[in-house]
Formats: structure tokens, C-alpha cells, sequence
């Protein structure tokens, strides 16, 4: 934890550490201002699990699935499309939705570890909506009632999305969980695998504590136990089991990636860097 | 320089039809928020989205600043704004029997009974085709962001309902 305290700070210091002449240094200087930053996570989460949603767009298991999907994944682009551009016109330095989606490396992305894995079978990727859209549901619903009004306009509009995922992605893991041998087999080890990728969702460093200053307060202690209740809740009624809580992946939020954030970039940028610029 | 009034500009949005379900205007969807003429003689529009991923919405923009300089308005600008957010209790009774008659279910009321329902604890849509409300809901997620997919158990036929949000 140490050494994860004293990175927090040195992201919080932003800019301010800029052109330190050393590897560190530069690094540091990679991170934003703590407000961008706070956006920039928000919006990566957002628009990474949305690519990962879009990609099953065609290979849905049923063609309910496949629309559900492609609808799923259009709400969160959008709502990362409405949160990039908050971070952009934050930093002020003319960087818009599109510059930030597509002409960032991975390094630079923000999102937390769960959401860029791949998205596996059909259960894995509901187990993983699912643990996303608890959180995000119960996220949003603060941000409504913050005292950053951008932010509160732009998650009073994704809660009444959210809402509808969060139903479609528990409905989901019941059905899965309390399914078939095959099925419950399948989805439990699906959960036994992404557990460790729920902590990062609670993690609190200064970029919070800086966000604060701009109204943005959430209760992360509150939001962890409703959660809680709610995962224990749909587990009980999927029969699936909840792992114990070990070691927590962690990382994305500064930057430090999985390998798999460069294959997905790979794709989603790829029209985008290969003809800059372009209109239609 | 032609003047238009707010009731003028509204009338002409009002011909403005929703680019995914024609059958009722920009207006009786309720995203037009606001529109006015300025000083300077240009005309504001202001709409949300109903959707944060809408891809309407540029659509929209476009129809919308077509039909107004086709009116002989000049300088249009859209605006668009999320606050307060969008919701289908906006869409006018008129509106919902337009949408009945195309085959759309129209929403019903949009709280849904709290932040967290897991189980849809809704009544069964009433079918738009031939009345029954024996009918099940299929998918909450239809063929646009706005709409769910149900099926009549009576009249054995599918259909769209404008999703309450």
C-alpha cells in the first residue's frame, strides 16, 4: 500500500511535477489535473466496457441478446462520449471527446482493470456487466445530488439507462446461475475469475480527495455496502457462491494496464488514426 | 428579416417528424426544450437527447435547422443541453394515441418504484394491435435505445412499446 499511497500523491501533484528530469518524473507528468483525471476514469470505464459490449454486435446468442447488447453498448459510448468532453473542456487545452477515445495510448487510459478484459462467453460478459452496473447505479445516483452540476446532469440521464442494464445483466446471472449444471458451472467460474477485479471500483486515492474541492462527494464506505447487498442478494437467488475476498487486482487507474487494453485499442482506434481527421 | 414568435417557431418544429418513429414530431417527443429568436434576428433551438448514445441526434439537428431555414429563418443554432433529463412522461396523450395507432405501445409512467429493481414489477403492456393485455414482454431492449419488444398471447403478434423512462 506504501508504495501505492505515495503514486496517489504524485498523481494528485499533476502537472505541478511536470519536467522532472528522470523517468519518474516524466510519468508523473503523463497525469492530468486531478478534476481531468476524475473524468477521464469515469469516462474510460464507460468507454471501454462499451467497446467490449459492441463486440458482440452479431454474435449475440439469441437475437433479443444481440439487440440488448448493441443497445447496451451504445448508452455507454454515449455516456463516455458526454463525460470525455467534460474532461476535455476541464483541461482546456482543445482536446475533444474523440481526440481523448482515439488518439490516446493505453497508458493514458483510466478505466479500472475489470472492464477491459475480454469479454469472454455470453455469461462471463453478463457477470462482469453485472458487478459494472451495480456499481455504476449506485454511483450515478450520488453524482445526481453532487454539487458539480455538469456531472449531476450528465448521471441523472445514464442512471435511468443504468437502471435498465443493471436489471438486464442481474436477470442474467439468475438465469445462468440458477440454470443448467453447464451453465452454473460456467458462470461460477466466471465469477470466481473476475472477483478479483471488484476491488478497484472502491479504491479511493487523492484524485478523490481533489474532487471533493469541486463538489463531487461520494460515499465510497456506502456505496461498497450497498453493493455488497446486492451481489449477496443475486447470488442467493443465482445459488452461485461468493469468493472471499483475497489480494484485489488494481492499476488501471494510473495507468497501468492489462495486456489486453492495446489489443482492444488496436481495434477501436484503428479506423480513427488511420484516417485522422475524417468527416462524413 | 422575418420575425417569428415562440408559438411560430414551435408550430414549425412541430413538423419536424422523429427521424426513428416518424409518426410523431420533435416536439411531441418533447426534445425540443426551447426556441426563440434573438436580437440579432438569428433563431436558438435548444433540445436533449433522449438517449446519451442517441445517433438521432445529429439527425434531428439537421431536420431541425432544414424545416426552419425552409421557413425563411436565418443564423439556427441548436443547442443541447441533459438538464433536466429527458423523460417519456413529456409525450402528450395526443402524441401516445399517434404512437398506439402506428403499433407502438406508448410508455406508462416513468418511476419505476426505486433506484434498484431487479424484477420489471410492471403490468402486462397492452397490445397496440388488438387490445389484449395478455401479452409478455420479450426483451427490454428493442430495435432503437427507446424501445422494448413484447408479444401478444391473443393476437400472436410482436410488438415495439416506447419504453417508460
Amino acid at each position: 500500500m506504501a508504495e501505492l499511497e505515495g503514486e496517489a500523491g504524485g498523481i494528485a501533484a499533476g502537472e505541478a511535477k511536470a519536467g522532472v528530469g528522470n523517468v519518474a518524473g516524466a510519468r508523473r507528468a503523463a497525469f492530468a489535473a486531478p478534476l481531468v483525471e476524475y473524468f477521464l476514469r469515469l469516462g474510460d470505464d464507460r468507454l471501454i466496457l462499451g467497446h467490449r459490449m459492441s463486440e458482440w454486435t452479431g454474435h449475440g446468442p439469441i437475437l433479443e441478446e444481440d439487440i440488448a447488447t448493441a443497445n447496451i453498448a451504445l448508452d455507454l459510448i454515449g455516456q463516455a462520449a458526454q463525460l470525455l468532453k467534460l474532461a476535455g473542456e476541464t483541461e482546456g487545452k482543445g482536446r475533444d471527446e474523440n481526440a481523448l477515445a482515439y488518439f490516446r495510448d493505453g497508458t493514458l487510459f483510466r478505466n479500472c482493470l475489470l472492464v477491459e478484459l475480454p469479454r469472454g462467453d455470453f455469461g462471463h460478459s453478463m457477470v462482469r456487466q453485472f458487478f459494472f452496473d451495480a456499481h455504476s447505479v449506485l454511483l450515478l445516483d450520488e453524482f445526481t445530488r453532487c454539487g458539480h452540476a455538469q456531472l449531476a446532469a450528465i448521471a441523472a440521464k445514464a442512471l435511468k439507462e443504468d437502471k435498465y442494464h443493471l436489471r438486464h445483466s442481474s436477470e442474467w446471472v439468475v438465469r445462468l446461475g440458477d440454470g443448467t449444471a453447464e451453465s452454473h458451472a460456467r458462470v461460477q467460474a466466471s465469477v470466481d475469475r473476475l472477483w478479483p477485479y471488484t476491488g478497484e471500483m472502491f479504491v479511493t486515492d487523492e484524485i478523490d480527495v481533489a474532487a471533493q474541492a469541486a463538489g463531487i462527494t461520494v460515499d465510497v464506505a456506502g456505496i461498497k455496502s450497498r453493493w455488497d447487498s446486492l451481489v449477496n442478494d443475486v447470488f442467493a437467488r443465482a445459488t452461485l457462491v461468493r469468493p472471499a475476498d483475497g489480494a484485489m487486482q488494481q492499476g488501471g487507474r494510473r495507468g497501468r494496464h492489462t495486456e489486453h487494453i492495446g489489443h482492444l485499442l488496436a481495434t477501436m482506434q484503428s479506423v480513427a488514426r488511420a484516417h485522422p481527421g475524417a468527416t462524413w | 428579416m422575418t420575425t417569428f414568435s415562440r408559438d411560430q417557431l414551435f408550430a414549425i418544429l412541430g413538423t419536424v417528424p422523429d427521424p426513428e418513429v416518424p409518426v410523431i414530431s420533435v416536439v411531441e417527443l418533447g426534445i425540443v426544450r426551447d426556441a426563440h429568436q434573438r436580437e440579432d434576428g438569428g433563431v436558438e433551438v435548444t433540445i436533449t437527447p433522449t438517449y446519451s448514445g442517441c445517433p438521432a441526434m445529429f439527425e434531428i439537428e439537421r431536420d431541425v435547422i432544414s424545416a426552419l431555414e425552409a421557413a425563411g429563418a436565418t443564423s439556427v443554432e441548436v443547442k443541447t443541453v441533459l438538464s433536466p433529463a429527458w423523460t417519456t412522461d413529456w409525450i402528450p396523450e395526443s402524441a401516445r394515441e399517434k404512437l398506439r395507432k402506428y403499433g407502438i405501445a406508448p410508455p406508462g409512467r416513468a418511476d419505476d418504484g426505486g433506484l434498484v429493481t431487479l424484477v420489471r414489477a410492471k403490468p402486462p403492456v397492452q397490445c397496440p394491435w388488438c387490445g389484449s393485455r395478455n401479452t409478455s414482454l420479450k426483451s427490454e431492449f428493442g430495435s432503437t435505445a427507446c424501445k422494448a419488444i413484447h408479444v401478444c398471447k391473443d393476437c400472436k403478434q410482436p410488438f415495439d412499446e416506447f419504453k417508460a423512462i
